[in-house]
């Protein structure tokens, strides 16, 4: 069957692929992009069915999330980005009174206040991610590139006040994503080198006074978390499993299921935050690679289709949403293969769990509507 | 919309300067990913051969030992709390697929209460996934018999040996040694993680609880060797064992050895049998305590196994409050045991002096005033001096000398003697008590009621007007009575004694400021009169002191639970008996050489004199060795 449709789409090429096209022209459609995202969805499933002991009902569940993540892609893609433009500093207004309710009578789940139900339920920080560039790139969008130092400031203003709220949360790690994300637009905005370089050196003694004000236990934790060896029970316990699963993989891996670490439940957190390590150790050198070249792909369909964009809202937005992604992948590996402390960051698009697909895939949509938009308007 | 009108030079220039942008970020971008990959060739290339081997002696789980709990002893190194073994029952949250699922079917079984299933839970989501939850503490055999029929049902649980706390006198000891519970989420949070992987109590209450840092220990771990199961096989059967880090034993807890006398502390318990009240005796040479008693009490066995909500609903509820340690957090109005001090602070400050004799016709009147303060003999003592005041446990002559020696001057001299603040003994949650003042008053009411009366300067002399005192703080009063004034901090640990080494670390007893009486003549007549209370002719309690093979002092007390209104009569038929007065009483023994000073409270006792000496007495009889079953 499979042998004779090749066959059929090199015999008979021109006529189907120009249809199929046309289609995704269509709907709006970037097809290299939606190619890659569909691979890394196709073998993120694949190590998961393995990371979850071979679990028929939750690998169910988690095709349907992917499902219903490129549905939102889907729409937020037929979305042309002048109508995004127009209404982001009302969405991001919203959002901003989202996070303070949430704050004020959000669900307390494990510690956190992160969730509102309003009969559905929801996480205003996840619109967030979104809403933080979409904003930083409004502003910057009619002003002359590069920015002044005063603008600059007026971003910093736009990202901090959303990343306090959501630290307050609390929700560390994802109030520093999102403040990557915007800092990512006024760096592609052209903020000057030298302006970067001081914002760097003075962080340093920044942060060594807030050191000097932490908690004795606090200091511990984060030595903890640069040390790994120095608490095998505690924090430590995840890193030096993880660092096992990995590097007995070799080069070519265990073989599908057939990872010990993993099936035998040394590995804790398998199926989401520590995903590559199940993938690390079942497929070898050679599927860390595959998955990363395929990550790579993507990030880089992204910020061609930035480079090509017609306007700086358009160009800032896709560079940022393309770069954002790069930074999760980074901070995920990075965790795993222990380069950087462990941080409460899933592998995107692989590890199990969907609130943040949406937004993620949503991201993508917004790739694609500025692609696909762009020469249905004047340059 | 002026953006685009722009000139085409800055929209060229813009474009430049963002693709230069772009391709900073793209090689910033494979910069931190060539970081990743070339981290994967170290593991994966490099060090794969080592990881490997790991891998392959994995398998291997790293457990935590927990370890051993340091002893309790009592001052003849009698055991008071120690460590024995019973199987318990465990939970590994990661092996197991559904908990809900798997802890109703274990509640169906009754190996659970189902009012547990949400405290069980939380506790499996709080800590690391591979790390045992405790589901019960002491099963029975035949519980163990039937779980092993059904253990292939549960995967993810099973039963493990362990050392439960025992406390082999229970009851007894219940309120001076605390108890150890099961560590709750709070625990987990507030201890060092390390320190206590593997433990799954702590000290909550008494000496297990302020010594909880010598009597825990150490944590350490081992290695176990796992079967492609997840189950542990026995190490000694695998080769893979020297291949693996060593084990790191834990380090034992401490031993305590307290100063309590477990045979007083039985005395004293007996003496309480039925009633609600409070006893505390101690060493007056150096403040060491030999009976803390608070009764009702409870069996502190019931929080080392682990109780059901229901167990523990019942404890915590009972309107005895067994779980309420009176000794230490138990406030009461002093009543007369204060007039001994009362005394010395009149004759220190001239409010009367030791010839100075009034009548008391039973009652007394401050001037242009109605109101009359009733002696608690009605007809009245007759002529009194300072010495018959306090023999007889005269009011109206403290009355009288009440307001010369003022509110302030009483203050003073009470506080000197350690009423009104913490006594700082080692264990926790000890109430201050308190004695009012002019500043207090004003500082802690409203508007008229802000003034400190005269009338409350009356009643203040026998030990009433907002006045409260623990046991504890009138057992350390009368020590320091006992000693002429010398002070030491009352204690209960008298060495903590490494568990390895045997080496002890001795306690020290500390010395606080002496209560100064310029005349030695003032603390004899005063102590005289004490001693009279209890062997002197016309005492209050002479029936208690009468026969007795060695001399003793004592002071009664009693105190108000209800105030009664003027012209009402006292008719303690129709009082509730919880609202009957209760009965306090002061001493020490022997007269001459002080060694044990003894304070004690009967809730509702009534009488001082008739029902809390007589405890007192026994107290001192057993420790000066002429009790009962003295040998």
């Amino acid at each position: 069957m499979r042998l004779s449709e090749t066959q059929r789409m090199f015999t008979d090429k021109a006529a189907p692929l120009s249809d199929f096209g046309s289609i995704l022209r269509r709907l709006h459609i970037d097809g290299p992009l939606l190619g890659g995202l569909l691979l890394v969805c196709g073998f993120g499933l694949f190590i998961l069915y393995s990371a979850v002991g071979e679990n028929n009902r939750l690998l169910v569940n988690q095709a349907i999330r992917l499902g219903v993540a490129f549905v939102a892609m889907l729409i937020v893609a037929q979305l042309p980005p002048d109508f995004l433009r127009r209404w982001t500093p009302l969405g991001y207004l919203a959002g901003l009174v989202l996070l303070v309710l949430v704050l004020m009578i959000g669900e307390v789940s494990q510690g956190a206040r992160r969730w509102l139900d309003f009969g559905v339920r929801f996480q205003p920080s996840e619109a967030m991610k979104l809403g933080v560039p979409m904003m930083a790139a409004w502003f910057l969008h009619d002003r002359q590139i590069p920015p002044r130092i005063g603008q600059i400031a007026i971003v910093a203003v736009m990202i901090v006040v959303p990343t306090v709220l959501i630290a307050r949360q609390p929700d560390l790690g994802t109030s520093l994503l999102i403040a990557a994300s915007g800092v990512i637009v006024i760096v592609l905005a052209g903020m000057s080198v030298r302006l970067m370089l001081g914002l760097g050196i003075a962080a340093i003694p920044g942060a060594l006074v807030l050191w000097s004000f932490m908690q004795d236990y606090q200091k511990q934790r984060v030595l903890t978390l640069l040390n790994p060896d120095s608490d095998p029970l505690g924090a430590g316990y995840n890193i030096i499993q993880s660092k096992i699963a990995i590097g007995s993989g070799g080069m070519f891996g265990k073989g599908w299921t057939n990872g010990s670490q993993a099936q035998l439940e040394f590995l804790p957190e398998r199926d989401t935050d520590f995903i590559f390590a199940v993938l690390g150790e079942e497929f070898g050198l050679l599927g860390v690679l595959t998955l990363l070249a395929l990550y790579m792909f993507i990030i880089g369909r992204g910020l061609f289709i930035a480079v090509q964009a017609r306007d700086t809202f358009s160009r800032l937005l896709a560079g940022s949403i393309s770069l954002t992604f790069m930074v999760y992948v980074f901070v995920n590996t990075a965790m795993v293969t222990g380069l950087v402390p462990v941080v409460g960051v899933p592998l995107p698009l692989v590890s199990f769990g969907g609130t943040s697909m949406v937004t993620l895939m949503a991201g993508f949509g917004i790739l694609m509507s500025i692609h696909s938009h762009r020469k249905l308007l004047p340059h | 919309m002026s953006a685009l009108l722009s000139p085409i030079k800055d929209v060229h220039s813009e474009r430049r300067l963002f693709l230069s942008r772009v391709i900073l970020a793209a090689v910033v971008s494979i910069l931190l990913l060539g970081a990743v990959v070339g981290r994967l060739i170290q593991l994966q290339v490099v060090d794969h051969e080592l990881f490997a081997e790991k891998s392959q002696g994995n398998r291997v789980r790293i457990e935590p030992v927990a370890p051993i709990r340091g002893l309790v002893f009592d001052r003849r190194d009698r055991v008071l709390a120690e460590n024995l073994p019973a199987y318990q029952l465990e939970l590994i949250p990661e092996q197991v697929d559904d908990i809900d699922d798997t802890l109703n079917r274990l509640a169906a079984i009754n190996l659970v209460e189902f009012e547990d299933i949400p405290r069980i839970k939380d506790l499996s989501r709080s800590g690391p996934r591979f790390k045992p939850v405790t589901l019960r503490f002491r099963l029975t055999d035949e519980e163990i018999a039937s779980f092993a029929i059904q253990r292939p049902r549960f995967p993810g649980v099973d039963f493990k040996p362990r050392l439960v706390r025992h406390y082999p006198d229970g009851e007894l000891i219940s309120h001076a040694v605390g108890y150890v519970g099961a560590l709750s989420t709070d625990d987990l949070q507030r201890l060092d993680s390390a320190a206590y992987a593997g433990t799954s109590h702590t000290g909550k209450t008494g000496i297990e609880s302020s010594f909880e840092a010598d009597l825990h220990g150490d944590a350490g771990y081992r290695h176990l060797i796992a079967n492609a199961r997840g189950r542990q096989v026995p190490s000694d059967t695998s080769e893979l064992l020297d291949s693996l880090p060593f084990d790191e034993t834990p380090m034992p807890g401490a031993n305590v050895y307290l100063t309590i006398d477990l045979d007083l502390q039985r005395i004293a318990a007996q003496a309480f049998e039925g009633r609600r009240g409070a006893l505390v005796a101690l060493d007056p040479q150096n403040g060491e305590i030999l009976a803390l008693i608070s009764a009702p009490a409870f069996d502190p066995n019931l929080f080392a196994v682990g109780m059901s909500t229901s167990q523990y609903r019942e404890l915590s509820e009972n309107p005895d409050r067994p779980l309420f340690n009176r000794a230490v957090r138990g406030t009461y109005p002093p009543g007369s045991t204060i007039k001994p001090m009362l005394a010395l602070a009149a004759l220190e400050t001239g409010a009367t002096n030791l010839t100075r004799k009034t009548v008391c016709h039973g009652y007394f009147q401050l001037p242009n005033i109605e109101h009359r303060y009733r002696d608690w003999k009605p007809e009245g003592h007759g002529p009194v001096d300072l010495h018959d005041a306090i023999a007889q446990s005269c009011d109206v002559y403290f009355y009288e000398i009440s307001t010369d020696i003022g509110i302030t001057n009483m203050h003073d001299y009470l506080t000197r003697f350690g009423l009104g603040s913490a006594t700082g003994i080692d264990i926790s949650g000890e109430r201050p008590g308190l004695v009012p003042s002019v500043e207090w008053k004003r500082s802690n009411f409203r508007g008229d009621d802000r003034r400190w009366y005269d009338g409350e300067t009356v009643t203040a002399s026998i030990g009433q007007s907002y006045m409260l005192a623990t046991p504890l703080q009138l057992a350390s009063a009368a020590a320091a009575l006992a000693t002429r004034g010398k002070r030491y901090r009352p204690h209960m640990v008298a060495a903590v004694e490494d568990a390895l080494t045997g080496e002890r670390r001795m306690i020290q007893p500390e010395r606080l400021p002496d209560v100064e009486i310029s005349n030695d003549f003032y603390w004899q007549t005063v102590l005289g009169a004490m001693h009279d209370v209890m062997q002197g002719p016309r005492g209050t309690a002479r029936a208690v002191g009468f026969g007795a093979p060695y001399e003793m002092a004592g002071k009664s007390g009693t105190a108000q639970v209800v105030s009664i209104a003027q012209d009402e009569e006292y008719d303690d038929a129709e009082l509730e008996d919880r609202q009957r007065d209760h009965a306090l009483f002061i001493s020490f023994a022997p007269f001459d050489n002080p060694r044990i000073a003894v304070a004690l409270i009967v809730e509702n006792g009534e009488s001082g004199s008739g029902v809390a000496a007589p405890i007192a007495r026994a107290v001192m009889d057993a420790y000066l060795g002429y009790g009962d079953d003295a040998s």
